[in-house]
């Protein structure tokens, strides 16, 4: 692993007194990392976590160096995380292309612009004028991560970003996952589809009960039908033919 | 039999082959039998009212409509500041009505002061700037009241909507008999400059200037606002800010700046549209502050919170209730003509329970 990017460590945080993350420690570097595990373990809440929506009860959250707890949102963000949350969260009352010129400000002159993310999508340049409502799930995710995009970050976190996408959207979407890395982007994925993390990172961290239980390689984790049903109750990919 | 009453009322409606719960489809019949009998009691029937049958006259039928339009115009100037407010921070501001009157009393202290004078003035003495230049000091005023309210009292207790409502009570109680150690009960009017003034004679009705230059102003201020939330950067956030505020921030924008924005113009349009209401349609006395927060209040449920086409939807149809009750209810009754408002809100609630334009939060 290089340099950490991120570095979060012993964090707890709850809703009111029921403490959903207990210690929770995690390193991500200039990579992708997976973070993956059952439905109601903490995934979602670490996300929130990161990016100040959730107050934290203890530990720490560093990026570059700078600690985030205590930030609000916008300062967070402004440290250079693009977030993709889950099930999206698109303005219902802003158009595909008011989704990004929005934000098409701060973008300018910078990697990631309103045009550059139209060329990544071309289906989103064809539906600009579109309420974001009406378009189909994929390219809503599309829109999503156009618009985290747009904020030039230099790490990407994304809740389960595969969710109710069709096989072929999926495929894009880690397609295009795979390219950020390329471009120097770090990526946290938080995922529950095994082969859409496994696909995107080599690391694959393993969240249970709000603690990291362990790490583990895609490929060692995609060798033991055993892990993967303890850790995401499925049944292996072998045992379904995914 | 359920099912045969649903097709018979489907059929009534038109609606072959679309399922629609019957209750509902008996709602949207009732609404339909209501509006039609009201038309055709305006249009044709009316008898013994102040107005009379539509058919028999005519130009009162007219005036009450150019009436509605102003009324609407003023309704929509107060309550677009308010939807802002409201829609964006999902702050019920209470002390909307207090900034309304304030700028007011504001404007009338300044007016006087301008001409010279300590009672109302004569029209023809109020030049061009003795009517503008109060507007302007008292829009600025309560835009500075309101930006003060909002970051000392009401910025820190976000999504605390039972504390934000009390605050604002506060706020507008202790407003409303600051205002009147200061100015006084008397009812007072504002005067409107002398190039605002006279009438237009057509088809035999006389209406005033004045009560053009309201719906003008109506139309400027919907027409700024709908550019402002359409095609600028700040109209986006707010508007994005209205679906989900922290998603807005978890996107790198500082939504407090917009906040402020929001309130510091929702503030000033309360401002704006008590100058006005002050120079036309209303005299500037205590209670006043909350008959205006009330006429927000219900143009904003009607319409839908956080919607300016909401807003502007609620405003007319409101306004045409307030206008045309009084004149087409038999003159015994003339006198109940605000229930008309309510029966109007009940209607509305009944068919869409989040407004007209409104969309659950």
């Amino acid at each position: 692993m290089s340099e950490p990017l991120l570095e979060i460590s012993s964090l707890d945080v709850g809703y009111g007194h029921a403490q959903v993350l207990h210690g929770v420690d995690l390193q991500v570097g200039q990579e992708a990392v997976s973070v993956i595990g059952r439905n109601g373990m903490g995934k979602t809440t670490l996300c929130n976590a990161i990016m100040g929506l959730l107050p934290v009860m203890g530990g720490s959250i560093r990026f570059r160096g700078v600690e985030l707890v205590g930030l609000p949102p916008y300062k967070v963000a402004g440290t250079g995380i693009g977030y993709v949350p889950q099930g999206r969260r698109l303005f219902t009352s802003l158009t595909v292309d008011e989704h990004l010129a929005m934000l098409a400000r701060d973008a300018r002159g910078k990697r990631w612009t309103p045009t550059e993310v139209y060329e990544l999508f071309p289906r989103l340049a064809e539906r600009k004028k579109l309420s974001a409502t009406s378009l189909s799930g994929g390219e809503q995710q599309m829109l999503a991560i156009g618009r985290a995009l747009l904020l030039n970050a230099d790490l990407m976190l994304m809740d389960e970003p595969s969710e109710g996408l069709a096989p072929t959207i999926v495929e894009q979407l880690v397609a295009t996952s795979r390219r950020l890395v390329t471009e120097g982007i770090a990526v946290l994925l938080v995922e529950q589809n095994l082969s859409v993390a496994t696909a995107v990172s080599q690391r694959q961290v393993v969240m249970v009960s709000g603690h990291i239980e362990t790490e583990i390689g895609s490929q060692e984790l995609l060798d033991d039908p055993d892990a993967q049903r303890r850790y995401l109750g499925v049944e292996s990919l072998e045992d379904t033919g995914a | 039999m359920t099912t045969v009453m649903t097709g018979a009322v489907n059929v009534l409606l038109g609606r072959r082959g679309r399922h629609v719960p019957w209750q509902r489809a008996a709602t949207r019949l009732l609404i339909t039998a209501a509006i039609v009998f009201v038309l055709v009691w305006i249009i044709f029937l009316a008898g013994n009212t102040s107005n009379g049958p539509a058919v028999s006259a005519p130009s009162d039928f007219l005036k009450s409509i150019l009436n509605a339009l102003t009324i609407s115009g003023l309704y929509f100037i107060v309550a677009s500041g308010f939807t802002l407010v409201f829609g964006l921070m999902r702050t019920v501001q209470m002390a909307h009505g207090s900034l309304f009157l304030l700028a007011g009393y504001f404007a009338l202290e300044y007016q006087l002061d301008f001409v010279g004078v300590t009672a109302t003035p004569d029209r023809n003495q109020v030049a061009w700037a003795d009517w503008w230049l109060p507007l302007v000091i008292g829009v600025v005023v309560v835009s500075g009241l309101g930006l003060f309210i909002q970051q000392v009292f009401l910025r820190w207790n976000q999504g605390q909507d039972l504390r934000q409502a009390l605050i604002t009570i506060a706020i507008s109680i202790v407003l409303g008999d600051q205002m009147i150690q200061h100015f006084g009960g008397v009812a007072e009017p504002i005067t409107f400059t002398h190039e605002i003034h006279g009438y237009v004679e057509f088809i035999g009705i006389r209406y005033g200037i004045h009560q053009f230059f309201v719906i003008g102003m109506a139309l400027g201020v919907g027409g700024f606002l709908w550019l402002l939330l359409k095609k600028t950067r700040t109209g986006m956030v707010i508007r994005a800010g209205v679906d989900d505020t922290p998603m807005v921030q978890a996107l790198g924008i500082n939504v407090q700046k917009v906040f402020a924005v929001a309130f510091v113009l929702g503030s000033a349009l309360a401002g704006l549209g008590g100058v006005i209401a002050g120079s036309s349609v209303t005299s500037l006395s205590p209670g006043v502050d909350g008959q205006w927060l009330l006429h927000s209040l219900v143009v904003v449920i009607i319409g839908g919170m956080g919607s300016l086409g909401g807003a502007a939807a609620g405003s007319l149809l409101y306004g045409v209730v307030t206008a045309f009750a009084p004149a087409y209810l038999p003159t015994d009754y003339a006198y109940y003509s605000i229930i008309a408002t309510f029966v109007i809100l009940a209607l509305v609630l009944a068919m869409r329970p989040y407004g007209l334009f409104g969309r659950p939060a």
